[in-house]
């Protein structure tokens, strides 16, 4: 479902496109500033759940627009996963048909809400805008323009339902609800396939719910992408595991012809240091879900949480940033990340340091702990933690944290998040001996098509890539279904 | 949602509930667990399967009133709807013919065990079962065990019924008088680790099925970490059942108790809200 060169040229040669072009010098474009995203107050924001960008007003998002300069090559198209036609959105906004840039954003984006606000940008679209590349100035804001616009039209009340194809009757199955399994069943129902998504939790959306805070992604924001799919035909299936409740095998003989497994990263990390069993001691996942999926903040709910007065949270990416930020707002005295290599390691976004560094954050680089010890009732109360200096650089091509002998010193906590990462969720790759996974564990598939070593099977998403990003794995979705699409196709040709 | 077709209390405390849950009811096998959520705004818990009716689709739990979420649950009737029941979830036993298998059940970990005990009978082992309780009503499911066992002995604390004593003692009347080939111990945590003792004295080997805190039951949390051997297993996923030998039940039992205070809390505060 990649767009054509022609096509693109086609598109961009319309009347519309063309008169927008004509209407202001690129010059004028170029020495336009890039609108600066305007953010609540750190000291309101760091006390409450609200979210951190207000997105752009109607006329910032106009201004903003102006600066793209409709290139002749988009080379922003190939930065996006998902291959957004991101100048013929951006010049539905110039135009100020805001609602038409949504319908532009859905033509291959499942939810284009989500990823205006949790794609890493800065490393995808923008990176490759001819902004950035030729002129060394700020790309144009392309997600925060996604955002202006998906957000426009859900605020509008009037939601452009994708087209979708007359039903071909039959039946595929998606494990998981994450963005891998949403972005397939997305692509799939347009395509007139009977889908039905499983879902293990008991609510949909999978790491969008459970795992990333309300303040850098509003559950309201997710359900409406949800009604969506649903309006579109998606059937979804709670507490349900596959494999369990009923095996692959049951759902075969009652129809199901294939299957995407986008089951997720499921297994938190630990260190294995002594203590690490402690009571307060969570995995991110742990700590997450028990505030984003059973709010338990909120004392009308029945799940328990330690807030924590002290709370040293592990690791250096984006959920190690979800979940320090997270304890602040719970009324954490002191907030830390731990982190065994140096800022320029890290691979949070640059955006989530930097909010969390204006929130109050205590970050404890080239730090890593080595001991954790309790009360007597093993509730954590000191975190042992030993410096690290850089070495040479490692297979990850980052350089490799070396500990200084000698450098012990304790840190007082009552609270530690352990975000260092996950291993793939063992579940599928388990009751299925013959698929083909990985020393790590990840489903192998072929790269192009997403089918794994079991013709029917497909996968995408962190059972896949083992640990990447929201957009990452709807990519991997839109090329599993494209995929699932040819092979279906032929195998109903076979019958016929 | 899941409609709760029956309901029957053991004592003013504990209450088997049957409920509608047809696709586990099929797949499910001894061992197994399921996680519930009462309510919109109800915490996860997991809760053994002590049986199920694939005909008509209905899975057992047995219930003891701990907390909020128990309450809740056994103060629902016939009709109610339980929000959300996920499962089967974890491996089920693994049943083979030793020769004679030592039972052991505590309070409503008597409950999980009927299954089992079920399972090893039919596959052909002489099972002797020891109940334990504090007192002669908490003793559950009697009959049913001795459907199952050859055998059923009773303890009690303050001697109401059976013998007076722990489990611990009739086990070890059993162990001193026959060979035993293995044990299973369900129950309590602090009531496994001095079963686990008592075999380990006379190296037989024991599974325990650990019940720990959990979220999702899936393997994403890792709320229900144990050490088992010295390594960190997720009781969701790599059990519920380990070797009862190498479990640190003394971990356990402290993350067990790990919000015990806010437990607490929490139920003085709903006892409030059904009493006005």
């Amino acid at each position: 479902m990649k767009f054509t060169t022609e096509y693109l040229k086609e598109e961009r040669s319309q009347e519309w496109r063309e008169a927008l072009r004509k209407s202001m010098k690129a010059k004028e474009r170029t020495s336009m500033e890039r609108i600066r995203m305007p953010e609540v107050d750190p000291n309101v924001r760091n006390k409450n759940n609200q979210e951190v960008n207000y997105g752009l007003k109607e006329e910032q998002a106009l201004l903003e627009s102006h600066r793209c300069l409709d290139c002749v090559d988009p080379t922003c198209i190939p930065g996006c996963p998902v291959n957004i036609n991101i100048p013929k959105f951006i010049k539905k906004i110039e135009a100020k048909d805001f609602p038409g840039a949504a319908t532009v954003l859905k033509e291959t984006n499942a939810l284009p809400a989500v990823c205006g606000r949790v794609c890493p940008q800065e490393v995808q679209c923008e990176v490759s805008c001819f902004y950035t590349r030729k002129l060394g100035k700020p790309a144009v804001a392309i997600g925060n323009l996604e955002r202006f616009a998906a957000d426009y039209e859900r605020d509008s009340g009037r939601i452009s339902v994708p087209v979708v194809e007359k039903s071909n009757g039959i039946k595929v199955g998606v494990i998981g609800s994450g963005p891998s399994g949403l972005a397939f069943a997305g692509d799939m129902i347009k395509l007139g396939y009977d889908v039905t998504v499983f879902e293990a939790l008991h609510e949909i959306g999978g790491v969008l719910k459970y795992g990333i805070p309300e303040f850098r992604l509003p559950n309201t924001v997710v359900d409406v992408e949800i009604e969506n799919l649903k309006k579109m035909g998606v059937n979804f299936r709670t507490n349900f595991i596959v494999g369990k409740t009923e095996t692959m095998d049951d759902l075969k003989k009652v129809g199901f012809e294939a299957f995407f497994v986008g089951s997720g990263a499921g297994l938190p990390r630990f260190m294995n240091i002594p203590g690490e069993n402690a009571i307060g001691i969570y995995s991110s996942n742990e700590y997450l879900t028990r505030i984003n999926l059973m709010h338990a903040a909120n004392p009308d709910y029945d799940t328990p949480i330690f807030s924590g007065k002290n709370v040293a949270v592990i690791g250096g990416g984006n959920t190690a940033m979800d979940s320090v930020r997270t304890a602040k707002r719970l009324g954490a005295e002191r907030a830390m990340i731990i982190y065994r290599r140096s800022r320029t390691e890290m691979p949070a976004r640059v955006e989530e340091v930097k909010h969390a560094e204006e929130e109050g954050i205590e970050f404890m680089n080239l730090h890593n702990p080595v001991a954790y010890f309790t009360d007597e009732k093993g509730r954590v109360t000191t975190v042992r933690v030993q410096k690290m200096e850089l070495g040479e650089p490692d297979a990850s091509g980052r350089r490799r944290p070396i500990p200084i002998e000698g450098s012990e010193f304790d840190i007082e906590v009552d609270t530690v998040v352990v975000a260092i990462g996950v291993s793939p969720n063992p579940l599928i790759p388990h009751m299925m001996p013959d698929l083909k996974v990985t020393d790590w564990g990840t489903i192998v598939v072929d790269k192009e098509t997403m089918q794994t070593s079991i013709p029917w099977l497909f996968a995408g998403g962190d059972i896949v890539r083992g640990g990447a990003t929201v957009i990452l794995a709807m990519g991997d979705g839109r090329k599993a279904a494209e995929g699932m699409h040819r092979y279906l196709k032929e195998k109903v040709k076979k019958k016929s | 949602m899941n409609k709760i077709l029956e309901k029957q209390f053991f004592s003013p405390d504990v209450a088997k509930m049957v409920l509608e849950a047809p696709e586990i009811s099929k797949s499910r096998k001894a061992g197994h667990f399921v996680i519930i959520r009462i309510g919109e705004k109800g915490e996860r818990i997991p809760l053994t399967i002590a049986d199920a009716d694939p005909d008509k689709g209905t899975i057992t739990l047995v219930v003891q009133r701990v907390g909020v979420t128990s309450a809740r649950f056994i103060a629902l009737e016939p009709g109610d709807q339980v929000r959300d029941v996920v499962g089967p979830l974890g491996n089920p036993t693994h049943i083979e013919k030793a020769g004679t298998v030592l039972c052991a059940g505590g309070g409503v970990g008597v409950a999980p065990l009927l299954p089992i005990v079920e399972a090893l009978k039919k596959a052909g082992n002489k099972v002797v079962t020891v109940l334990a309780a504090r007192n002669k009503d908490l003793i559950i499911l009697e009959e049913q065990m001795r459907t199952f066992s050859d055998e059923v002995i009773i303890m009690t604390d303050d001697g109401s019924y059976g013998e007076k004593g722990l489990v611990t003692h009739g086990m070890e009347k059993v162990i001193n008088r026959e060979k035993v080939d293995q044990a299973v111990v369900i129950g309590p945590a602090i009531m496994m680790k001095f079963a686990a003792l008592t075999t380990k004295k006379y190296h037989i080997p024991t599974i325990a099925s650990l019940n720990t805190i959990m979220v999702d039951g899936t393997g994403m949390c890792g709320a229900c970490r144990v050490s088992v051997g010295g390594r960190t297993r997720f009781v969701c996923v790599d059990g519920p059942e380990f070797d009862a030998h190498q479990v640190d039940f003394d971990e356990m039992l402290k993350r067990l108790g790990a919000y015990k205070d806010q437990e607490r809390e929490a139920y003085e505060r709903y006892l409030k809200t059904v009493r006005s």
